[in-house]
Formats: C-alpha cells, structure tokens, sequence
C-alpha cells in the first residue's frame, strides 16, 4: 500500500479524490441541484447496492471459474451449466422441503459431485491439452444445456424466499430530508444484503483456506508449478479434484444465490458464463482477489449502467475489459 | 509460456508436411475427387430443388464460409477465435443499415454495390480492431476475450434500437436485382454463394502458400523464433485476423441476403459455438474441412428432428445430438471428420504407398 502511495503518488491522489466523492454520495444528503443534474439519491444508492450485490453473485460464480483455471489450466466453459443445474437442483430442494439453507447443501454437494465427476471421467484423460479440454468442456455446456432444458422445460423459476428473509430494512443511510425535517432513510431488501453478506464470508474463507492452511499451500505451490509439485510427492490428482469439487460446488451455490434474488431460465447459463469470463479476464485469470475485485467492478458497471445509460450498460461492460486489456492484459490482480 | 505450447502442439496440423511438399502447386488441381465435386457443385441445380438447394447447398456453403474464416485462424494462425460469426453478423447488419429494408428510420436507403462495399469496410475494421484486442493475449485467452467480444455484441444488438433496432432486428432487407436477374432468385443466388465460396478457399488455400500464409504458419508453431528472424509476430496475427474479418463479412452478407433479415437471434452465443463446432468437427487443418463440418450440421440441423421422431425420441433433442456429436469427435479425433477419413485411408492402403511418411500424429 505504502509502496502503491510511493511510487505512483498522482494515481494515489486520483484514488483518494474519487473514494473521498463516492463516500460523500453516499453520506451526505444531496443538494438540490445535484438532484435535478443526476436524479434522485435513492435511486443511485438502489444502484449502488444492487452492483455491490450483484457484484456478490459473480463472485461466487467466478471464483470457482478462477480457482478452476489457475490450478488445471482448464477454462471451464461449463461453468455456466454447472451454476444453472446448482440453481435448478435448488429449486427442486426448495419447493419439495421448503428449506431455504438445505437447498444450499444439496446444491453444492451435488454440483461438486458433477465436478468430480468431469475431472475423473474427461479431464483427466486429457490433461495438458487445454485447448481440448476446452472444446470438451463446450461440448459438455451444450449437452448440458439441452438435458436441463429437457428436464426442466422453458419455464422461469424462481427460488421461494424464506419468511425471515422477506421484506425491506431500514438502512442507516439518509436519501433525503422531509420538508418536515424529518430524513428519510433507505429501505433495501434484507435478503441480498445476507447474500451478500454470506458471499464475503465465503470469499474471506476462501482466502483463509488458500493462504493459511497447508491444502491451500499445496493449491498455491499447484497454480505456480504444478510439475514441481507433483515431483515433490504430492497427490496432485486428489489435489485436482478437490478443487474441481470445490469450483463446480461454488457455481452450484451461486445457482441457488442466483434463483433467488433472480431467476433461472435456459439462456442464463450462458449469461454467467459471460459474466465470470469478464470479471475474472478484467480481475486476472487464477486470482481469488482479482475475481473479488473484477466482479464488484462489473457488477457496479452493470447497475449503474443500466440506470444511468440504459441503452449502452453492456457496452459500459465492455469498455472495461478492453480499457484492463489494453492497459493491462493480465488482468488488474493476476501477478504475471 | 507453457498454456500457449501446449495449445499450439495441439493445433499443430498433421498434414504439415503434406502441404511442405505440395508448397508450389494448387494441390488441387491433379485429385479426380476434387474435380468430381466442383462439377457436382456446378451442376446442383439440375439435381436439387429450391429446398435442397437453399435450405441445404447455400446454407451449408455459407456456414462453411464463416467456418473457414475460424480455420484460418485457428488451422494456420493457433488462433481459436469465437467472433467469426459476430464479425458476419456485423457484415450482415451494415447490409441492412446501409442498405434498403422495412426500417425506414434505420436504414438509409444506398444502393447494394455502396452498401456491400461499406459493410465489408466496416466488418473488417470490427474485426481487426476485435483481433488486435486478442492478439494482447495468447491461446485459451483468445477463446476467452472473442468470446466476450461475441457475446458483448450480441447483448448491444438487443439493447440497442437506433442502429439495430433492439430484438426485433431489421426485416424486409433488400436484395440486389440488376442486369435483368433476381440474384436472391434460388439458382441465380446459389450460383452466387457458390462463387463466393469458391473464391474464398481458394483465397484460403493460396494464402497458405503464399509468404504470408507461411510466415504465420511459422508465428503458430513458434513465435519466439519468428520474432527472432525479424517478424513482426503480432503484425502477422492482426493481418490474419483482417483477411479471417473479410472473408467472415462475405459470408454475412449473403446471410442477410438469404434471409432478407437480420436479428440480436443470428448473432447469439449459442450460434458462434456453433461455428465453432463446424469447424472442429470437419477438422481445422484444410480449408475443406469447414465445408464438411458445415454439410453435417446443416443435415443434422434439417433432418434430426424426423430422424429422431422416427426412432422414436423426442425430436426436439436435435442439441443433444449435436452436442454428442462433438464430443466425440473431440475426443477421438483431433482433426475432425478429415482426420479420421485420412486415418481410414491410411489403414486401408499398402504401406509402400504411403506419401511423404513422418507424419508423427494424426
């Protein structure tokens, strides 16, 4: 951090000056005239939180996706599939038991077991050609894509809500000032806060398990050099499956995330997929840090976008990954 | 380093040295086959009707077009490219902007030989801009970026209304009438896109050849090298992408001609996997393999349905099938339907007949 202030002092001053702006737009009550040239505080605030929610989602979806590439070289193009079949295996927990958290569980043991699967049975067998595993795991997204469609049909689901869940809270945050005086505080649904909530959670344990646990050592010294770590006696194979289990887990977790603040529907495989090639190729490929950051900064594009520049919010998307490809074609935390 | 090796051991084409030996002849020129299809081609129009001719010929040698554009990269260049059929339908769409359709607020009305040029311009210049963009990074990362850049497009197209009027797309798009003929008329615009087609493989096949061709048959095999004979590696790479970009807007124009429409739907991801898929499964080491990858799918596209319903499952399985299909022809052969046809001849041939030898895998 020091060193960051050090050696490039007038971006510092840039990254300040804009976080400074951000939390006064966030804080302050908003002078009339900023309302009239930029609208309402509330709806920027809903914005705001939505991107940082949404930005939630993606990680999950694409930490599994990352942590997938950085170890086995392996760009899963599945990886949408595997969140739209958590989603849907969700889905079917949910309205059978009507438990909200044990359609977590089902969903990630049962993706992980997908995943176990494919690193066995395909991948395995074809290990160091990427490029093959990668038209496979195409195949594979199609196949999938299509039994899913048989299975579940067309239709849009949408993962029930539980009762402690449902409903907006109050914020401590002022959108604006009553003529009475009174402020007016921002009411958000509880439910994407938890998400999100439950997705830092995640992604801080995830960077416990890789940074201070002897698995994640193995991990780590796997994504620098996988032959060196296998010549130096590791089981790399167990190691591959544990984190092809762990990634595919992930998706199906954000499927059930993504069900119920969303919904899931034949086409939004592709769409995560997208989204977790962007973030983790703005984020840097193999980088759990990176795929947090890529994914907050696409998911506030997203929000942002669509309210402010609703005709080109995609593009707004984009222009980012070219801007980090241009400027830094590995990505902004990948460390090659 | 090591991911883009291993990717560009596997593209590496089997029939390198084939084509080493055959370097200053149009090798194909002295093979009856080849002679017996071009004159099949030629004379289709006697055998086949309208249905055949369009639904399955034109539509096959369009497809193949676009495919060809991703064998070049991918076949001579190690590019794997996922924006081919982003880039036709960019072509597809300046057509319809340029050009005359129902949209008369959109489109501003040229003349198809102004519009036609202007498209190519356009698609070329998307698509070199898209390529020097993968260029930045090598091997799956190029799947990765065009696949984005694909995907990108096709979420603009169906949010954007003032040029490419949302999900509804352009309808009604003219097609061109001149010296007395209907070219979008069945046989007149066969005879088009066969010519088309013609042009670019043999463009594809001669550009192998040529210096050109060569130089960035070696910046696949190896960069490093190339660079250090004084090749400009990412030159070669961005000028493939310019003439992949070219031959890709070729075919998208006969698309919206064929069609007479154009939609966010003909520009989805799905569809430029589906490129995908057609040139793998021909094989990527020839420009012919696209064209049958192409012939494939467009039959199973037509035909799986009642060949599906007739064994009795469900005829709406038709992905299934093409996504099996893939994967097995991923997984058992590299080079596609090509590499097994090659493979299959070669068991069946004495070994004495054997030409060139050497050919370490296949």
């Amino acid at each position: 951090m020091t060193r960051f202030v050090e050696r490039h002092p007038a971006w510092s001053l840039i990254v300040i000056i804009a976080v400074a702006v951000v939390l006064w737009l966030i804080f302050a009550v908003w002078p009339p005239g900023l309302e009239d040239a930029i609208g309402r505080k509330r709806v920027f605030l809903n914005a705001l939180f939505n991107g940082i929610t949404l930005g939630g989602l993606y990680f999950l979806v694409a930490s599994g996706f990352t942590l997938i590439f950085g170890l086995m070289r392996n760009v899963n193009l599945a990886h949408g599939s595997l969140y739209l079949f958590g989603g849907y295996v969700g889905y079917a927990i949910s309205a059978s038991t009507g438990s909200w958290i044990l359609s977590f569980i089902v969903a990630f043991i049962l993706t992980a077991l997908v995943g176990v699967l494919l690193q066995v049975l395909v991948f395995r067998r074809m290990e160091g050609q990427d490029l093959r595993q990668t038209m496979v795991t195409i195949g594979l997204s199609i196949v999938f894509a299509d039994l899913m469609l048989w299975a579940c049909g067309g239709d849009f689901y949408q993962i029930q809500t539980p009762n402690w869940l449902i409903g907006p809270i109050d914020l401590p945050l002022i959108t604006a000032v009553k003529s009475s005086g009174e402020p007016v505080y921002l009411r958000y649904p509880l439910v994407r806060l938890v998400i999100f909530l439950a997705s830092v959670i995640i992604g801080i344990a995830m960077w416990l398990a890789l940074n201070r646990t002897r698995i994640g050592m193995i991990i780590r010294a796997g994504v620098d050099d996988r032959d060196i770590l296998a010549a130096t006696g590791v089981r790399i194979q167990a190691v591959f499956v544990l984190v092809f289990a762990l990634g595919a887990g992930l998706a199906g977790i954000a499927g059930v995330v993504g069900g119920t603040f969303q919904s899931l529907s034949p086409g939004e495989d592709i769409r995560f997929l997208l989204a977790s090639l962007v973030v983790v190729i703005v984020g840097g490929m193999g980088s759990i840090p990176g795929a947090a950051l890529g994914a907050l900064i696409i998911g506030l594009a997203e929000q942002l976008g669509s309210v402010y520049i609703p005709t080109y919010a995609i593009v707004v998307t984009f222009l980012i990954m070219v801007l980090v490809l241009a400027l830094r074609p590995q990505g902004l935390l990948a460390r090659r | 380093m090591s991911v883009t090796h291993d990717t560009r051991i596997q593209i590496r084409s089997p029939a390198s040295a084939a084509q080493r030996q055959a370097a200053r002849s149009w090798p194909d020129l002295n093979n009856p086959a080849a002679w017996i299809v071009a004159i099949i081609l030629l004379i289709m129009p006697l055998i086949a009707n309208g249905f055949f001719l369009i639904e399955i010929f034109a539509t096959t040698l369009m497809l193949g077009t676009i495919a060809l554009s991703l064998m070049f990269l991918a076949g001579y260049g190690g590019m794997v490219s996922l924006m081919q059929l982003t880039i036709a339908g960019f072509a597809a769409y300046m057509v319809a902007v340029f050009g005359t359709s129902d949209n008369a607020n959109i489109s501003l009305g040229w003349p198809w030989w102004l519009a036609v040029p202007m498209a190519l311009t356009l698609a070329t210049i998307f698509g070199t801009l898209g390529g020097a963009l993968a260029v930045r990074t090598e091997g799956i990362y190029t799947i990765m970026i065009t696949l984005a850049i694909g995907a990108a497009f096709y979420y603009f197209t169906n949010q954007n209304w003032a040029i490419f009027n949302g999900h509804t797309g352009i309808n009604n798009v003219a097609t061109p009438h001149f010296w007395g003929v209907n070219w979008r008329a069945d046989i007149p615009f066969y005879y088009v896109v066969l010519a088309v087609a013609a042009l670019c493989y043999f463009a594809v096949d001669y550009i192998s050849r040529a210096p050109f061709g060569l130089a960035l048959q070696g910046v696949r095999d190896n960069p490093r090298r190339m660079a250090a004979l004084g090749f400009n590696v990412n030159a070669h790479r961005v000028a493939a992408y310019a003439v992949a970009s070219f031959i890709a807007g070729l075919a998208g124009v006969l698309q919206v001609w064929n069609y007479r429409q154009i939609s966010p739907g003909s520009v989805s991801v799905g569809a430029c996997i589906d490129i995908l898929i057609i040139a793998i499964v021909g094989g990527i080491t020839r420009p012919i393999g696209p064209y049958i990858g192409a012939l494939v799918f467009v039959l199973l596209r037509t035909f799986a349905l009642d060949f599906l319903v007739k064994i009795g499952l469900d005829g709406n399985r038709f992905r299934l099938l093409i996504g099996l299909g893939f994967l097995a022809i991923v997984f058992w052969s590299s080079d596609g339907v090509i590499g097994l046809w090659q493979r299959w001849r070669r068991s069946h041939r004495p070994q004495s007949d054997r030409p060139g030898g050497g050919r370490g895998h296949g």
